[in-house]
């Protein structure tokens, strides 16, 4: 089971550094980094634009003007980016044939597991500020201007993040890198649950209750309530953060029984390109 | 389980190891101990074990049944107690190849501990002849040039118990040597106990105090290099393996 008995800031440290060097040895990883939100920045922003000049009076042309749509984008990026930024981490290591040296260092898999959210962090702020300047730039959406209610946003977003991050990297290292595919596309299953471009009350109602068993449900919620109706709903956010909570220790519990069943199937000494 | 019958502390002592993959079998039961100054071969035909052995060993795989003790620590329990005091080669293992030596030598160097990383940075590169390329991307390196750096890795906390799989695999001869002459030197400096898997008998003959031979698994033969020729009335560890291989008895073995 993984604890935080003996727990090492410097072994820790050791591991952001490797992930920094790599960040800095490649200005394409950066590139890249930024690249993929502000298309998407771009592609939603200026659709929410023509939707708006051409709704009229509609209930949805106000949403679309309060700026829930492009609100939406940028959530689910920091959910999305906080999720690969954590799980890209791992593949390194597979990659690089570097598991087997890991795991045979001092290193505690509470540390490898507190480097990555670090650099999950580190790469989120790399990607996510400068998109966030250009949505004040072009669409007049600051997000920032959310306060305290992007505080919360975001504690839910990112502990769900790192939760898939880790389920995901537990099982590459269980079945190896034909599992790697997961990095890039399990979060796309979660989207249309997530409820991250229209709210809960247009699903069927069997459907909504899967809906609200998925964190980020609670935070677009909460992202239209403060964006449409100008209210936050701490207790939304509260049930939201429970929930990621709970996540994040079923996913610390489910990676730690994948690495056992590595180590009895022999495939950590087996990992690589 | 600290000290041997000789008196000599023991490193590493394994009881009763088995492996088994399901149905299928793959090593055990296996009982031996390492005295720390002592080097240990492990020879064996490819799929004979030495890797699964070497594994478990370091804890990347789980035995079926069986312990380990390193220091006198149950690894299955107590490994974090003891894993600064080892280290291991493999070719079967590399280092991030996008980071230059020096970064991964010194991120190696924070993991396990070490007081003065950059110092000892500093004196391995001057011993293994790595300040040529200390600052060169590690996936730019040669064959030989990667082998002088994992070695590098595997000595930067000055182990007590080292893990060497296959140390000298595809090297030249020149390079080879050269590697062999460093164990020998670290083993020398730091009564270090070293258990080396190997194909190659010169490498084996030359380092080991020592020779175990596994065959499908099992250990078929255990005794100093010396006495193992004597035994089987050969001139060099090659036609022992041989020997062994091909399941010839050395009671039956003429005396060349």
């Amino acid at each position: 089971m993984i604890g935080l008995a003996g727990f090492s800031f410097r072994r820790m440290g050791a591991m952001v550094l490797r992930y920094y060097y790599l960040l800095r040895s490649s200005w394409p990883r950066v590139f890249e980094m930024m690249y993929w939100p502000t298309v998407q920045l771009l592609t939603w922003g200026f659709l929410q634009t023509y939707l708006t000049s051409a709704g009229g009076a509609a209930s949805g042309s106000a949403a679309m003007a309060a700026g829930s749509l492009i609100g939406a984008v940028l959530l689910w990026d920091i959910l999305l980016r906080g999720q690969q930024g954590f799980s890209f981490s791992f593949l390194e290591e597979m990659w690089s044939r570097n598991v087997a040296n890991l795991f045979m260092s001092p290193l505690r898999i509470s540390e490898f597991i507190a480097a990555m959210m670090t650099i999950s962090l580190i790469r989120l702020c790399v990607a996510m500020i400068p998109v966030t300047i250009l949505a004040i730039l072009f669409f007049g959406f600051n997000l920032w201007s959310l306060g305290v209610a992007l505080a919360a946003f975001f504690a839910v977003l990112i502990f769900f993040a790192w939760s898939v991050g880790l389920l995901v990297s537990g099982m590459i290292l269980r079945f190896g890198l034909g599992a790697e595919n997961l990095a890039w596309s399990i979060m796309f299953l979660i989207q249309p649950l997530g409820c991250v471009y229209y709210p809960v009350a247009v699903l069927p109602s069997w459907l909504q209750a899967v809906c609200w068993t998925l964190p980020p449900t609670y935070v677009f919620e909460g992202l239209r309530a403060v964006l449409i109706d100008h209210s936050f709903r701490p207790e939304l956010m509260a049930q939201g953060f429970a929930l990621s909570l709970i996540y994040f220790a079923l996913a610390a519990l489910a990676f730690s029984r994948l690495l056992a069943g590595a180590r009895r199937a022999g495939t950590l000494l087996q990992t690589g390109e | 389980m600290t000290s041997s019958h000789s008196g000599a502390e023991v490193a590493l002592a394994v009881q009763g190891l088995s492996k088994s993959y399901g149905e299928t079998f793959a090593v055990g039961p296996l009982s031996f101990s390492i005295e720390k100054g002592s080097v240990t071969g492990l020879l064996g035909g490819n799929g004979a074990g030495k890797t699964t052995t070497i594994g478990m060993i370091m804890g990347l795989i789980e035995p079926t049944a069986g312990r380990i003790f390193v220091f006198g620590r149950d690894i299955a329990r107590e490994r974090h107690c003891v894993l600064g005091r080892m280290n291991f080669e493999s070719p079967y293992v590399d280092m991030p190849h996008r980071l230059t030596v020096r970064q991964n030598l010194r991120v190696f160097g924070m993991l396990y501990g070490v007081d003065d990383v950059e110092r000892k940075i500093s004196r391995l590169a001057e011993d293994l002849a790595l300040e040529e390329f200390l600052d060169r991307a590690s996936g730019r390196l040669s064959a030989g040039q990667k082998t002088r750096v994992a070695l590098a890795k595997a000595l930067i906390n000055d182990p007590e118990l080292l893990l060497l799989d296959e140390p000298t695999a595809s090297l030249d001869p020149d390079t080879a040597d050269w590697v062999r002459a460093h164990i020998e030197d670290h083993r020398r400096k730091r009564n270090c106990a070293i258990l080396l898997a190997s194909h190659n008998m010169a490498e084996v003959e030359r380092l080991c105090d020592r020779v175990m031979i596994l065959r499908e698994g099992r250990v078929v033969d255990d005794a100093p290099p010396d006495e193992m020729l004597m035994r089987y009335g050969r001139d060099n560890l090659e036609e022992v393996f041989l020997d062994v291989a091909r399941g010839r008895d050395p009671d039956a073995q003429e005396p060349s």
